[in-house]
C-alpha cells in the first residue's frame, strides 16, 4: 500500500489478504473444523455466502456506509506523551477503537455478520460474550437490522459486567446466564453452539472473535482488519514512517488480528500480543494461552489452549472478563509458530497500573482488556530504551497500541481494585451534610497525591452545588 | 480386517432384530460405579456399549449427560480409566466402542491411543466433533490397528457429504436423528426415517444406527423397524443421576431390548 490517505472503511479488497488460511480454513496445522456434522451445512452456507458477499460492491458500499455513519469510522489515532513518559523514551500512539459506537472494536465485526445474516435469510442471531462488549455490539446490530437476538453469558461474567447485561436488555436482547462449567466465556460458547445446532435453520451464530471453526477466523479477521488498514495509513500520514511495533491485547484475539493484519507484510514492524497473565503465569491462575498452553482442539479449531494431561480445558483466570478465555484464535497460534508475532503475558496488577496511569495522565479510561496492551507498551518501550535500540533513523521508538475498548463497563471492577468503591459510596454523614446544606465529601480520587492546580478553588473553598444558584 | 461392530450388528439382524447400543460415560457416579452399570447393561441384553470419555466441553451433549460428565471431569477421570472400562465390557461379552470428543485423543497421542484401545479390546471410536475431513491421522492409525471409525451424519448433511462420510466410516454410521444435542425426547421425528433412507442410498451395506432422543422400548421399536441399531444415551445416564444405579440400568435395558425385538410392529 503506497497511499497515505486512509482507505475507505469497509473496503475489504485492499490491501491484499494474507496467504492464509487455505481453502478449508487451516493456518498451517492450526484452525480447521472440529464440529458436529450437523453444523457443517451451516458453516458451508456461511462460507459460500461470505465469499460472494465480500466482493459484492453493494455489500461493500452498505458496510462502508454503516461504518462511517453508524460506528463513526475512521477512529482517530491519538498520541499520549504524558503516558509515554513512563515508557523509557518511546512515543506511543493509540488507535482509538474505544471511540466506536458501543465502545469497542466489536461493532466492526458484528455489522458485517449481521449483514451476512440478512443475506442468507435468517431472522435470529445468537452470540457468546465475556466482558459483554460483543454481546452489546450484537444486540445493537440486531436492533438496527430487525433481528431477534439471544446472548449467552457466563453467570460469573453477568455479575462482573452487570452494566453490559443491562445495556443488552435495553437493546432488546435476551441474555441467558450460563451456569455450567466455569460459568465464563468458554461455557457461553459451548451453550451458543448447542443453541445453534438445534436452531440452525432460523439462526445465525454471530461469533465474536477470530476463533471457532472455519470460516469464522478468516471472516472475523476480514471485518476487523479495518483497524490496521486505517491505522497504518494514519501513522504513515502523520509520521511519514511505519511504527516500530504494534501492540494489542489477546483473548480470542480479534482486536489484535484486526490491527496486525495490515502490518504482517511489513517485516520491520514487530507485532506484539499481550495475553492476560492473571496472578502470574507461574501461579497457574492466568489466561496466557500461547505463553502457558499447548496445541489442542477447542471450540471447533486446533490452536493453543490451556489443558491438563487428560486434555480437559483448564479454567482461565483474569481480572478482565474479555480476556478470561483458555483458548486463542488459530491465526495467532500460526503467527507465533512462524515467528511473525510474539506473545507476552501481562499480570492483573501490571494491567491495572497501566489502566490507572492512562486515566490520570491522559484523561482516557481504557477497558481493562486494552490496559494489558498499554502495560505491554510500557515494558517494551523501557526495553527498547535500555538496549539503546531506538526507532528508525535514530528517532525514538514509535509504538502503536490498539486501544480496543473503553472502560465504562469496568468502573466497578477498577473501583474495587483501587479501594475506591467503599470510600466513594454515600454514607449517612453525606446524607446529613446534604440535608444541612454543607455538601457531601466527594471522597478521595484515584490519585491521592494530586496537587491543586494554581488558581483553582479547592474543595473547601468551592461553593456547594446546591448553593451555587444563590451566590451566582 | 473384519469389523467386530458390523459383525455384532449383522448377528442381531440375523435374529430379525436391531442391535441395542447403550451409552454410559466413565466416571459417574465414579469409575467403579460406571463400570458396574456398563456390565449390568451387557447382562440385560445390550449388544454394544458406547463408552463415553469425560470431557470438559461436551458441545454436543444436553444437560443430562453434561451433569454426569462434569462430575467425572472434576474427579480427574482419564483415558486410563476408559481402557479399564473397555476391558470390563469386552469381558462381559458385549462389543466396546469408545465415544470421545477429539481433544483427549489428540492430547494422549493418536498413534498411542489406537494401540492402547486395540490392546484393551476396544472395537473403535465414535467421534462427535471429528469429521472425516479432519480425521486423516486417526483413519491411518485406525487402519493400522484394525479399529472401526464411526462418524456421524445429520439431517442437514448434503448427499455429497453422506457419500464422503459413509465412505470413511467402518463398523457403522451414527445417524443423528434430529438437529440438536443429546437428550431424551417424547417423539423421535420422521427425520430419522428419511435420513436412514438417504444414508442407505449413499452407501448400501454399512450398518446404520440411530441415536439422539431415544428413551424407551416403544421408541426403540419404532426405530428398529428401519434402522440396524438403536443408540440410547441420556435415558441411561438419567437412571444413574436419579440414583437407581445398576438395577435401573438393568430395567431400562430390558425394556429397550424388548423394543428392538418388536421391529416392524407399529408402536
Amino acid at each position: 500500500m503506497t497511499t497515505t490517505s486512509p482507505p475507505q472503511p469497509g473496503d475489504l479488497s485492499l490491501p491484499a489478504r494474507p496467504g492464509w488460511p487455505d481453502a478449508t480454513g487451516h493456518f498451517g496445522i492450526f484452525g480447521g473444523r472440529f464440529v458436529p456434522e450437523a453444523l457443517i451445512a451451516a458453516l458451508d452456507e456461511l462460507t459460500e455466502a461470505y465469499e460472494a458477499m465480500r466482493v459484492d460492491p453493494a455489500f461493500l458500499e452498505e458496510f462502508a456506509r454503516l461504518q462511517r455513519d453508524y460506528t463513526g469510522r475512521p477512529s482517530p489515532v491519538t498520541e499520549v506523551p504524558k503516558f509515554a513518559a513512563h515508557a523509557g523514551g518511546a512515543r506511543i500512539l493509540l488507535k482509538r477503537e474505544d471511540l466506536n459506537h458501543t465502545g469497542s472494536h466489536k461493532i466492526n465485526n458484528v455489522l458485517g455478520q449481521a449483514l451476512l445474516t440478512k443475506r442468507i435469510g435468517k431472522t435470529r442471531v445468537i452470540a457468546e460474550t465475556g466482558a459483554g462488549q460483543h454481546g452489546v455490539a450484537t444486540a445493537t446490530a440486531a436492533a438496527l437490522m430487525g433481528l431477534s437476538c439471544t446472548v449467552y453469558m457466563g453467570e460469573a461474567d453477568t455479575r462482573r459486567q452487570a452494566l453490559n447485561v443491562a445495556r443488552m436488555r435495553l437493546l432488546g436482547a435476551e441474555v441467558i446466564p450460563v451456569t455450567t462449567g466455569s460459568r465464563t466465556l468458554k461455557d457461553a460458547i459451548n451453550e451458543a453452539f448447542r443453541d445453534w445446532v438445534t436452531n440452525v435453520e432460523t439462526t445465525n451464530y454471530v461469533f465474536g472473535t477470530v476463533a471457532g471453526p472455519h470460516p469464522f477466523p478468516a471472516m472475523v479477521r476480514d471485518f476487523q482488519r479495518v483497524i490496521g488498514d486505517e491505522a497504518r495509513a494514519q501513522v504513515l500520514e502523520r509520521e511519514g514512517r511505519l511504527p516500530d511495533a504494534v501492540l494489542a491485547c489477546v483473548g480470542g484475539g480479534s482486536n489484535a488480528i484486526g490491527i496486525f493484519t495490515a502490518f504482517v507484510g511489513d517485516e520491520g514492524v514487530r507485532l506484539v500480543g499481550l495475553e492476560a497473565g492473571g496472578d502470574g503465569v507461574g501461579t497457574g491462575r492466568h489466561a496466557a494461552t500461547i505463553t502457558g498452553g499447548t496445541p489442542g482442539v477447542l471450540h471447533g479449531a486446533r490452536s493453543f489452549l490451556l489443558q491438563d494431561e487428560n486434555g480437559q480445558t483448564i479454567e482461565s483466570h483474569s481480572i478482565s472478563a474479555g480476556l478470561d478465555y483458555p483458548g486463542v484464535g488459530p491465526e495467532h497460534s500460526y503467527l507465533h509458530q512462524i515467528g511473525r508475532a510474539e506473545y507476552r503475558p501481562v499480570t492483573d496488577a501490571e494491567a491495572m497500573e497501566a489502566f490507572a496511569l492512562l486515566c490520570r495522565t491522559e484523561g482516557i479510561i481504557p477497558a481493562i482488556e486494552s490496559a494489558h496492551a498499554l502495560a505491554g507498551a510500557l515494558v517494551l518501550g523501557r526495553e527498547l530504551g535500555a538496549s539503546g535500540a531506538g526507532g528508525r533513523g535514530g528517532e525514538p521508538p514509535l509504538l502503536l497500541v490498539n486501544l480496543s475498548g473503553r472502560g465504562d463497563k469496568d468502573v466497578e471492577t477498577a473501583s474495587a481494585w483501587f479501594g475506591l468503591g467503599e470510600d466513594a459510596a454515600p454514607t449517612d454523614e453525606d446524607d446529613r451534610a446534604v440535608e444541612e446544606g454543607r455538601g457531601a465529601d466527594p471522597g478521595p480520587g484515584l490519585d491521592t497525591h494530586q496537587q491543586p492546580t494554581e488558581g483553582a478553588v479547592s474543595n473547601d473553598q468551592a461553593v456547594a452545588g446546591q448553593d451555587a444558584g444563590e451566590t451566582a | 480386517m473384519t469389523s467386530r461392530l458390523a459383525q455384532r450388528i449383522e448377528a442381531a439382524k440375523a435374529e430379525g432384530r436391531a442391535a441395542l447400543i447403550a451409552y454410559l460415560p466413565v466416571g459417574y457416579p465414579d469409575v467403579e460405579g460406571s463400570i458396574e452399570a456398563m456390565v449390568a447393561a451387557v447382562e440385560a441384553g445390550a449388544d454394544v456399549i458406547e463408552i463415553g470419555v469425560p470431557y470438559s466441553d461436551p458441545g454436543m451433549d444436553g444437560p443430562v449427560i453434561q451433569e454426569a460428565v462434569e462430575v467425572a471431569v472434576r474427579a480427574g477421570v482419564g483415558l486410563r480409566d476408559v481402557f479399564r472400562a473397555v476391558e470390563a465390557v469386552a469381558a462381559a461379552g458385549a462389543v466396546p466402542v469408545v465415544m470421545t470428543y477429539w481433544n483427549p485423543v489428540e492430547r494422549y497421542g493418536v498413534e498411542r491411543f489406537a494401540d492402547d484401545l486395540a490392546a484393551a479390546g476396544g472395537a473403535g471410536l465414535i467421534t462427535p466433533d471429528l469429521i472425516p475431513d479432519e480425521a486423516g491421522e486417526w483413519i491411518a492409525a485406525a487402519e493400522r490397528a484394525d479399529l472401526d471409525r464411526v462418524f456421524l451424519v445429520a439431517p442437514s448433511s448434503t448427499d455429497a457429504r453422506l457419500r464422503s462420510t459413509t465412505a470413511a466410516s467402518r463398523g457403522f454410521v451414527y445417524v443423528a436423528s434430529t438437529m440438536g444435542v443429546t437428550g431424551a425426547r417424547d417423539t423421535v421425528s420422521d427425520a430419522a426415517r428419511i435420513l436412514v433412507a438417504r444414508t442407505r442410498e449413499a452407501r448400501p451395506g454399512i450398518p446404520l444406527c440411530v441415536g439422539l432422543g431415544v428413551s424407551n422400548g416403544a421408541q426403540a421399536a419404532e426405530l428398529a423397524a428401519f434402522a440396524d441399531g438403536v443408540i440410547v444415551g441420556s435415558a441411561y445416564v438419567r437412571e444413574l443421576l436419579e440414583g437407581r444405579g445398576a438395577d435401573g440400568v438393568r430395567a431400562l435395558t430390558a425394556d429397550l431390548a424388548a423394543g428392538v425385538r418388536r421391529a416392524g410392529v407399529p408402536a
